[in-house]
């Protein structure tokens, strides 16, 4: 991967510049980082609600204004002029700059709250987090977190660049609707009913219902599933919801419309993948090996989060029958038997379409049997796989849930593009993905023999497929981490690219001769 | 081993070779004097623009080619020995073929005018010709005014290049309404307007007289062939057509006439020498396309005829329906079958332009069998597929505008405008 630093700035390059008008909005932006940074550094605040409203607020106009002054003069189209002459989205200083003071944003949010001022042990909040105190107890009548600082911030990012998002591509109905989607999920599901929901039941664990297992990897937690049922009837429902949300309602979803539906119309850390971090997505690899590297990290992820959240399960539930139908063994058997099922009607019916990765499909399925086996037999209340249970969660939480998906996710957009955490983490992602392969309607089409290979849909493709390799092959693009985001499609300067959702057959179509020629010859070689 | 060699790793050279080698185990040799590994020659304005990096542009990881055992030279053929099937290389050394495919592309035309070599007056066609880009117009500090002479696709992409840094851009077009000569009268004034709204200074039924030099050899200024009006630039882009790239042949008993000579087998006048793409020129025109076709596509789809050929399966250059595209600014612009400036003969044309001076559609089809011929469309995505079956089935127009919807490819929510273009149709039927 090519990281190495752009200095495109200092060459004699093409001017950059920024016109006053972006000029002033970059300053009103900076105001409000600035009063944020002065409460970081633990200036109180005389009147709290009066300062956080002008940091946000400034920050929202400066954005606000900037993408006016960006796009609305100019006629509709595709505006990816400079792109990689810019510091910031071509790993320019800017963008090293940036990545490292987000990167350090996660490491001081995830494991040293207390710098950003959450106050220990019932102490009050001081610092940056107290500044959020106001809209926190007016929201759900509690002082803030260091979480609810987060999602503030997080939210608003959405909302912002969104905003922008929406202006650069306001030519692309397809775009518009997607992003207006990303931005409600968003505030309401993730930011705004969370918090009544604490006001109205405040036993309730904090839950965004789009946020499914396994991407809410502590949902089955003993804690988790033990204040959803103290909770009544609804925390019962909530609990069901959640379960359904997987089992049932993903899979139907994904197989009407493709992984889209999720991963860039719903999901939160794709919201923030296609908004905020829209301007890294041609930071992306689009190499074999980065795809290679891909496959099997993600693959890892998804076992281990199987296999984890099986482990954690199993430490609560009991040996005796009596108690509850329930036991240690019943699940175990319940799940081994699920997962052969699947495994097993895939390898019955789709071996073709599997190919060569059928192989790697077999490995993992038989690692994780493997693992549960071993977890059955050697795993007792405390302990799975020889590790006190706890420690192994708070492993994975710590590796996966906060470095991998935070740090690295989020921290490095410019470096290594806007979806490190959905291509190589997610196993939220992995799920839909084998879904979307194997049984989908979704698929890009592509448009005959129009392609020039000119090379735009791979460079913008934040998912670092390499989608020329099919569009000049007149071949659909049937891929499992296609987001289904339409990038590709908006910036194809020929028309060539079609996301849609149409019949199972026929959607995979390998081609040698592409329509056009002679159709002799065309038959000739792809009857073959 | 059969030893293939490939002069020119563009498109053409590229699909041939790496057909070839799907179907054979042959030694494969191709020759490039331009870059070390093919890239696409239709994205260079993408790089000027800063929406890809140079390496961006090649379709193919640079190990693709090891693994696929096809080697790769650099160097500059200087002459062809038919006879003892030998090449000589500029740089000295030499090359013996046993199959040998000409693929040398195309040139940027010039025609003579006075100041046509000057610094800063350059073609849009090379890897070079991008990095003099770079050198004579990389801001609107060193270039505070372009010309561009050439109302054709190459011409406007250099438009909307220069644009993109803030260049001011006088366009000259010699035609009296852009790129008429291809399209129908509406869309070519659609087209007027856009490339207006885009800042550019639209100079329609304007010739280049001559360009004027400084002191230093680089261009100052031109002068306008109808008014005599000077104009001062910096920077002056040659666009008036490109024609084959083939001095070297020239020389040499392979027959040429503007490009070199083949038939329907795409075989030259010499055995075992053949030539596709830009530079190979038909000796008989096939149904209503030009004998030299400079496109992408055909590049490709004579190449992969032509690896049939080489492979043991002879077989004829047959394209199916005429098909292209580009882009003109903002507005996509895609063909399918046959749409004349004026309907020829028995002909008619059928159009539909919305009113917001950004989408438009016109058809041809026969008068008399009612037959669809083909489609212009500008800023409504069709599908090739659907055209490509309708003109195989020789469907008539009414067919056609009553299936519409089976063939537009717009993204999805894309507003339609299907109803609104059989509603114009009706009322063009009622008034004839
Ligand atoms: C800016 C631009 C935009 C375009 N856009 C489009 C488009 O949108 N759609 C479309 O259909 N077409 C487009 N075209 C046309 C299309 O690119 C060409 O038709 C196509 O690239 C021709 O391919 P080719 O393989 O025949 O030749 P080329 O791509 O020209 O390749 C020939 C190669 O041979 C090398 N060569 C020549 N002579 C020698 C020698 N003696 N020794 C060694 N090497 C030699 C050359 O350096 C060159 O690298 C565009 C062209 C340009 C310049
Ligand atoms: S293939 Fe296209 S739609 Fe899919 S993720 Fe890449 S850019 Fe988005
Ligand atoms: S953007 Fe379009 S024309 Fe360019 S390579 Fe991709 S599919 Fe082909």
């Amino acid at each position: 991967m090519s990281t190495k630093l752009n200095f495109s700035l200092s060459l004699a390059k093409p001017d950059q510049d920024l016109s006053t008008k972006q000029k002033v909005a970059v300053g009103l932006g900076a105001i409000g980082l600035f009063i944020l940074f002065l409460a970081f550094l633990n200036i109180d605040f005389p009147n709290r609600v009066l300062f956080l409203s002008a940091a946000l607020g400034l920050i929202t106009i400066g954005t606000i204004v900037f993408a006016n002054s960006a796009y609305l003069k100019k006629t509709e189209g595709i505006k990816n002029d400079g792109v990689w002459f810019k510091s910031i989205s071509s790993r320019g200083i800017l963008g090293w700059i940036t990545g490292i003071i987000l990167t350090a944003f996660y490491i001081v949010l995830y494991f040293y709250p207390q710098y950003l001022g959450l106050g220990m042990d019932g102490a009050a909040n001081t610092g940056l987090i107290s500044l959020f105190d106001p809209l926190s107890q007016l929201l759900s009548g509690r002082p803030a977190s260091q979480w609810f600082v987060y999602g503030t911030f997080y939210t608003l990012a959405i909302l912002i660049f969104g905003y922008k998002f929406l202006l650069k591509y306001r030519h692309n109905r397809y775009e518009q609707i997607r992003t207006g989607s990303v931005m409600f999920f968003q505030l309401a599901f993730a930011f705004l009913i969370p918090e009544f929901m604490y006001r109205l039941n405040s036993g309730l664990p904090y839950y965004d219902l789009k946020n499914i297992w396994p991407l809410n990897y502590y949902l089955f937690d003993e804690w988790s599933v033990k204040s959803f049922l103290s909770s009544g009837n609804i925390g019962l429902a909530l609990l069901l919801f959640g379960i359904a949300s997987i089992f049932i309602i993903t899979p139907i979803l994904t197989y009407k419309y493709g992984k889209r539906w999720y991963c860039s119309w719903v999901c939160g850390c794709g919201g923030l993948a296609e908004t905020a971090g829209d301007s890294f997505r041609q930071l992306s690899d689009k190499s074999l090996k980065a795809w290679r590297l891909e496959r099997w990290l993600v693959h890892t992820v998804l076992v281990f989060s199987v296999v984890m959240t099986i482990a954690t399960v199993y430490t609560y539930l009991g040996y005796d029958s009596n108690d509850f139908w329930l036991t240690k063994g019943v699940f175990i058997s319940l799940a081994i038997a699920f997962l052969s099922l699947v495994f097993l009607l895939t390898m019955i019916f789709k071996r073709d379409a599997l190919g060569k990765d059928a192989k790697y499909g077999a490995i993992g399925y038989f690692i994780t049997i493997a693992l549960l086996l071993i977890l059955y037999f050697t795993g007792t209340t405390h302990e799975v796989f020889f590790i006190t249970s706890g420690n192994l969660r708070s492993a994975y939480g710590f590796y996966i849930g906060s470095i991998f998906s935070g740090v690295v996710g989020t921290g490095f957009y410019p470096i290594f593009g806007n979806r490190v955490w959905c291509r190589f983490g997610c196993p939220m992602a992995a799920i839909l993905g084998f879904q979307q392969r194997l049984l989908s309607k979704f698929r890009i089409t592509t448009n005959g023999g129009q392609c020039i290979s000119c090379g735009n849909c791979s460079t913008y493709c934040e998912m670092g497929i390499d989608v020329r390799a099919y569009a000049q092959k007149g071949e659909n693009i049937v891929r499992s981490s296609c987001v289904g985001c339409g990038i590709c499609s908006a910036v194809c300067p020929r028309g060539v690219l079609k996301l849609e959702n149409d019949s199972m057959k026929g959607r995979i179509n390998p081609t040698e001769i592409l329509l056009g020629n002679d159709v002799d010859l065309m038959d000739l070689i792809n009857q073959k | 081993m059969e030893h293939i060699v490939i002069i020119g790793n563009g498109i053409s050279g590229v699909t041939a070779a790496r057909h070839i080698r799907k179907l054979s185990d042959k030694k494969i040799t191709i020759i490039s004097s331009e870059t070390e590994h093919f890239f696409s020659r239709t994205a260079l304005m993408y790089v000027y623009m800063g929406h890809m990096k140079f390496e961006h542009l090649k379709p193919y990881e640079d190990w693709f080619w090891k693994k696929n055992r096809i080697e790769l030279q650099q160097g500059f053929v200087k002459t062809i020995d038919v006879k003892s099937k030998t090449l000589h290389f500029t740089e000295g050394f030499t090359m013996t073929y046993d199959k040998l495919v000409i693929t040398t592309g195309s040139k940027p035309n010039k025609f003579g005018w006075k100041g046509e070599d000057l610094n800063g007056v350059q073609g849009l066609y090379s890897k070079q010709d991008l990095e003099n880009l770079e050198i004579y117009a990389p801001n609107n500090k060193t270039c505070r005014h372009a010309v561009i002479v050439g109302g054709g696709l190459i011409g406007i992409e250099l438009a909307e290049m220069l644009n993109s840094r803030n260049i001011p851009v006088t366009f000259l077009v010699r035609e009296s309404s852009f790129w008429n000569g291809v399209l129908p009268q509406s869309e070519s004034e659609m087209l007027n307007k856009h490339i207006k709204n885009h800042h550019i200074d639209l100079r329609l039924s304007s010739n280049l007289k001559e360009i004027i030099s400084d002191q230093n050899g680089k261009v100052k200024s031109i002068i306008i062939q109808e008014t005599g009006e000077e104009i001062s630039c910096d920077f002056v882009g040659l666009t008036t057509g490109v024609s084959p790239n083939i001095d070297f042949i020239k020389e040499s008993e392979i027959e040429t006439k503007k490009g070199v000579l083949v038939n329907r087998f795409l075989e030259t006048s010499i055995p075992d020498i053949y030539a596709i793409g830009d530079c190979a020129e038909q000796r008989e025109a096939i149904g209503n396309r030009p004998v030299i076709e400079a496109v992408w596509y055909t590049g490709r789809m004579m190449g992969e005829t032509l690896a049939q050929t080489l492979c043991g399966n002879k077989l004829e250059y047959k394209p199916g329906h005429w098909f292209n595209s580009a882009k003109f600014f903002d507005i996509e612009y895609q063909t399918y079958g046959w749409v004349f400036p004026e309907p020829k003969e028995n002909h008619a044309h059928f159009h539909w332009i919305h009113q917001d001076d950004s989408k438009c559609i016109t058809m041809e089809y026969n008068t008399i069998t009612n037959e669809f011929l083909g489609i212009n469309t500008f800023g409504i995505r069709m599908r090739h597929e659907v055209f490509d079956t309708w003109l195989s089935e020789k469907q008539n127009i009414d067919y056609v505008i009553s299936h519409l919807e089976a063939a537009n490819f717009d993204p999805e929510f894309y507003k339609h405008f299907e109803k609104d273009i059989q509603a114009s149709f009706k009322k063009t039927l009622q008034t004839i």
